[in-house]
């Protein structure tokens, strides 16, 4: 390992947050810390993962959701100290790594089957 | 820096670049420099070679590589074989005793400095990437020539192109230095440097760590130098070693 993983490493290992597992097409909960005046408090952003950027700590993931008809994606740094947790809510199965195209989608169309089975999942795991 | 308190820098080798939290969750880009193994390799005092100045080495040199008479300077110093050498110029006061290892904290976290380094070799460049020229017109007759920096003087007086004129030529691989970046985190233990934003030259270039030149250094900095104290033990060792190989 070199010198910069190992930096990345111990800065990633210094956020100490457990983050769930979680891959494109599942919905998350992001819960981030907002700061209103003096006072911070944390808001949750609720939706599907329609991409993940795994790059040590510049990591990242966007999220999408359908706020008042209007679809609103936001990307989130993977171990900022802003985030304070993510929740799992639901698994979704794909087979891409992008999203992207839910962006053209709407309503009934934009929908994504729950997965059951497959990585993460403990009854699939000892079935492999 | 203070005219009266100027210290010696430091040689580092820059890494690569990366990105650290802050504790409010900015994101801040730095820049990895390591030093490794910095010692004073020789002193010019101003009896000897009329002005004052500190030779520091850097790194450790396969000795097979390291010619004759280079070897025998090491040897008077005591010290290993290095990679890189650079004189600071110093005043009297701030000279170091040879041998001396000096730690990354020599530099503090939030203070300023100027690193020096030799840029990234571009080649031979246009006048667009050299000089930030808009180049000539995509259509309106322009033909060819879309990226030339078109006239490069006036008519028959005064007949000639001015000395100094912005063309293009080579470009990159010379010494630039940033002053007043800021140093996020020292990492001793590493010999770890991490200053924010960039910083001259290609990943393991060399560079030269010093206190900014056009700000006010904050207090406590160590004067004259950091040195470390596990290697003021090992050279008051080392003369036995090398007398016995001799």
């Amino acid at each position: 390992m070199n010198v910069l993983q190992k930096l990345e490493q111990d800065e990633i290992a210094s956020v100490s947050k457990t983050i769930p597992e979680f891959s494109p097409g599942d919905t998350v909960k992001v819960n981030v810390k907002v700061v209103e005046g003096t006072r911070e408090r944390v808001q949750a952003f609720e939706g599907v993962v329609i991409g993940k950027k795994n790059a040590g700590i510049n990591s990242s993931f966007t999220v999408r959701k359908i706020s008042y008809g209007e679809g609103v994606e936001r990307v989130f740094p993977l171990y900022s100290p802003r985030i304070d947790s993510v929740e799992l809510v639901r698994r979704g199965d794909v087979r891409r790594a992008k999203l992207y195209y839910l962006r053209g989608l709407r309503g009934k169309k934009a929908r994504i089957a729950e997965r059951t089975t497959g990585h993460g999942l403990g009854e699939a795991g000892s079935d492999e | 820096m203070q005219m009266d308190k100027v210290r010696t820098g430091l040689i580092a080798q820059k890494v690569g670049m990366t990105r650290v939290f802050t504790p409010e969750g900015e994101h801040v880009p730095v820049t990895v420099l390591k030093v490794e193994t910095c010692q004073v390799v020789s002193q010019k005092t101003m009896e000897k070679d009329g002005y004052t100045a500190l030779q520091l080495g850097v790194g450790t040199a396969k000795v097979k590589n390291v010619s004759k008479a280079q070897r025998g300077h090491f040897a008077k110093a005591k010290v290993e074989p290095k990679k890189k050498t650079v004189e600071f110029r110093v005043p009297a006061e701030a000279l170091v005793d040879v041998g001396a290892e000096i730690g990354v904290d020599h530099f503090l976290a939030g203070q300023t400095v100027d690193v020096t380094g030799t840029s990234i070799g571009k080649g031979f460049a246009g006048s667009m990437k050299r000089w930030n020229f808009g180049g000539l017109r995509a259509t309106h007759g322009v033909s060819v020539s879309h990226r030339s920096h078109g006239s490069t003087g006036n008519r028959q007086d005064p007949g000639r192109t001015f000395p100094g004129k912005k063309m293009a030529g080579h470009l990159g691989a010379e010494r630039v230095t940033t002053q007043n970046v800021k140093v996020v985190r020292v990492d001793v233990e590493q010999g770890l440097i991490l200053i924010k934003g960039s910083v001259p030259g290609p990943d393991q270039g060399w560079v030269i760590v010093q206190d900014a030149k056009k700000t006010k250094a904050p207090a406590g900095l160590p004067y004259p130098a950091a040195v470390r104290k596990g290697a003021a033990v090992e050279a008051a060792a080392e003369p036995a070693v090398t007398e016995t190989q001799e």
